[in-house]
């Protein structure tokens, strides 16, 4: 029983610390995030969410002062340990941030960025990869005749997607996104929320989101973050209707936080 | 500071309407049982037509509760707050039609002289409305201890609904010219019976509403 449990899990963080300084952020933190699952993670501003999700594939380490003990297995592997190889981790674990962030070049150079980085030059090869990309975030249709076009014309929901396309063009297998509707009008949210039920067929993906109801519309299940400590993790459905701890309740209510 | 006030004050409101549907709904079917005693002929036909008063106080709740869900997207002990009172709302509405049910029945029974003088009907009326006020006060308190009450009275009503209906069929043959009266007092059990099953319901709605967790009272 417990391998199968193992392999249902691409993540499993155990008794994680991580300290800004002398600041302690994240509390013995033990988290387990399944495979093919949306997780997401919710918690009042400076409660360690955001800090959490950029563990996950070590962007936290570009931070002055940061220090972490514990373990993050990924895939079984303890990314903690001095011996990772980063780059091929980001290739896994890709991210997409609040607000879509293009590189000032093309739609197709922008998608094509990840893969040529990781050596693939061969332009068939590529043009496979950024045509699935794109399709993979519904862009596809709406680009298709004008790949050469700076990326910057477009709209905010479609440079969002844009993004995700890129991160999708590494073959990630994990995709980690801080709040990726906050500076979306309600449609761009609505799309990029349908796109993040699509992609876990294929993905795992962690949403850090302040907003509730987009937590409770995708995600299998919800972790709730206060003080740096994981309050209470479960199914979504538990977690919106009937959660353990007060404390969840009163945020996720709105009484609290 | 608190971050919803006015969504609690509407919260409030909600319970405050339930409430009073509910003492409307006591009120009527207190009437009701005295309407079939004494055969008061007029104030039975005053229950049946009060009840649109307590259907539209229904049609309120309901509407204010749609317009919360929709206006605050509510969830967890909130969501439960507002399903449980279009619930509740729901089983005070058919408490109050079987008031009118056994106002119907003292219409249908008229000036006819009682075969004998109504005594065990209103035990079984008392035993029933102690429920219903047991399971409405669980409701105003959230008092899940309370509310488990009501079990064990509802077993009680089933019991004195069993004699008292099979003693009634034994009069059918001993006052044959009479069975429309015996038939209408056999209903009126059965309404009464019905009564005590709304407040096992409105329990179970209140033990939910609390813990979040389905219980069935008559398991």
């Amino acid at each position: 029983m417990a391998n199968i449990t193992v392999h249902r899990q691409v993540f499993q963080i155990n008794d994680l610390n991580l300290w800004y300084g002398e600041h302690h952020a994240l509390k013995s933190i033990n988290f387990p995030i399944n495979k093919k699952e949306v997780t997401a993670i919710i918690g009042p501003s400076g409660c360690g969410k955001s800090t959490f999700i950029k563990t996950l594939n070590l962007m936290i380490k570009y931070v002055p002062n940061v220090r972490m003990t514990g373990e993050i297995n990924y895939n079984g592997q303890n990314i903690l340990n001095e011996k990772m190889d980063l780059v091929e981790l980001r290739k896994n674990v890709g991210m997409v941030f609040q607000k879509g962030n293009p590189f000032p070049q093309s739609i197709f150079d922008n998608v094509a960025y990840g893969p040529r980085i990781h050596g693939i030059k061969r332009r068939t090869h590529l043009d496979d990869l950024v045509i699935k990309s794109l399709m993979d975030v519904a862009l596809w249709d709406e680009v298709k005749d004008r790949l050469d076009a700076p990326a910057m014309g477009l709209s905010g929901g479609q440079q969002q997607r844009l993004c995700i396309a890129r991160a999708l063009a590494t073959k990630p297998d994990v995709l980690l996104m801080d709040e990726p509707t906050s500076a979306l009008d309600p449609i761009s949210t609505l799309k990029i929320e349908q796109l993040i039920l699509e992609l876990k067929e294929k993905y795992t993906i962690v949403i850090v989101t302040h907003n509730m109801q987009q937590a409770s519309r995708v995600s299998d299940q919800t972790a709730f973050f206060l003080m740096g400590e994981l309050i209470e993790l479960d199914d979504t459905s538990k977690i919106f209707s009937n959660p353990r701890d007060e404390r969840t309740e009163g945020y996720i209510t709105g009484r609290f936080g | 500071m608190n971050t919803r006030l006015n969504f609690d004050s509407n919260l409030k409101q909600l319970k405050d309407m339930l409430m009073e549907m509910a003492h409307k709904s006591v009120v009527a079917i207190k009437q009701s049982i005295d309407t079939l005693i004494n055969q008061d002929i007029e104030k039975a036909k005053e229950i049946i037509n009060n009840d649109t008063i307590i259907d539209d106080l229904e049609h309120e709740i309901n509407n204010k509760a749609i317009i919360l869900i929709a206006k605050e997207s509510p969830v967890a002990g909130d969501l439960r707050k507002i399903v449980v009172a279009l619930k509740i709302s729901s089983e005070v509405e058919r408490i109050a039609d079987n008031a009118v049910n056994i106002a119907k029945s003292t219409l249908h029974i008229g000036q006819e002289k009682h075969i004998k003088e109504i005594v065990d009907i209103p035990k079984m009326m008392d035993l029933a409305l102690e429920m219903l006020s047991d399971s409405l006060t669980a409701f105003l308190k959230e008092d899940v201890e309370l509310a488990k009450k009501c079990a064990a009275k509802d077993d009680k009503v089933d019991e004195m609904y069993g004699t008292l209906v099979k003693e009634l069929m034994g009069y059918i043959q001993r006052y044959p010219n009479q069975t429309n009266q015996i038939t209408q007092l056999a209903f009126v059990c059965r309404y009464i019976e019905r009564l005590a099953d709304h407040s096992t319901n409105i329990a179970e709605h209140v033990i939910y509403l609390v813990t979040g967790e389905r219980y069935d009272l008559n398991a």
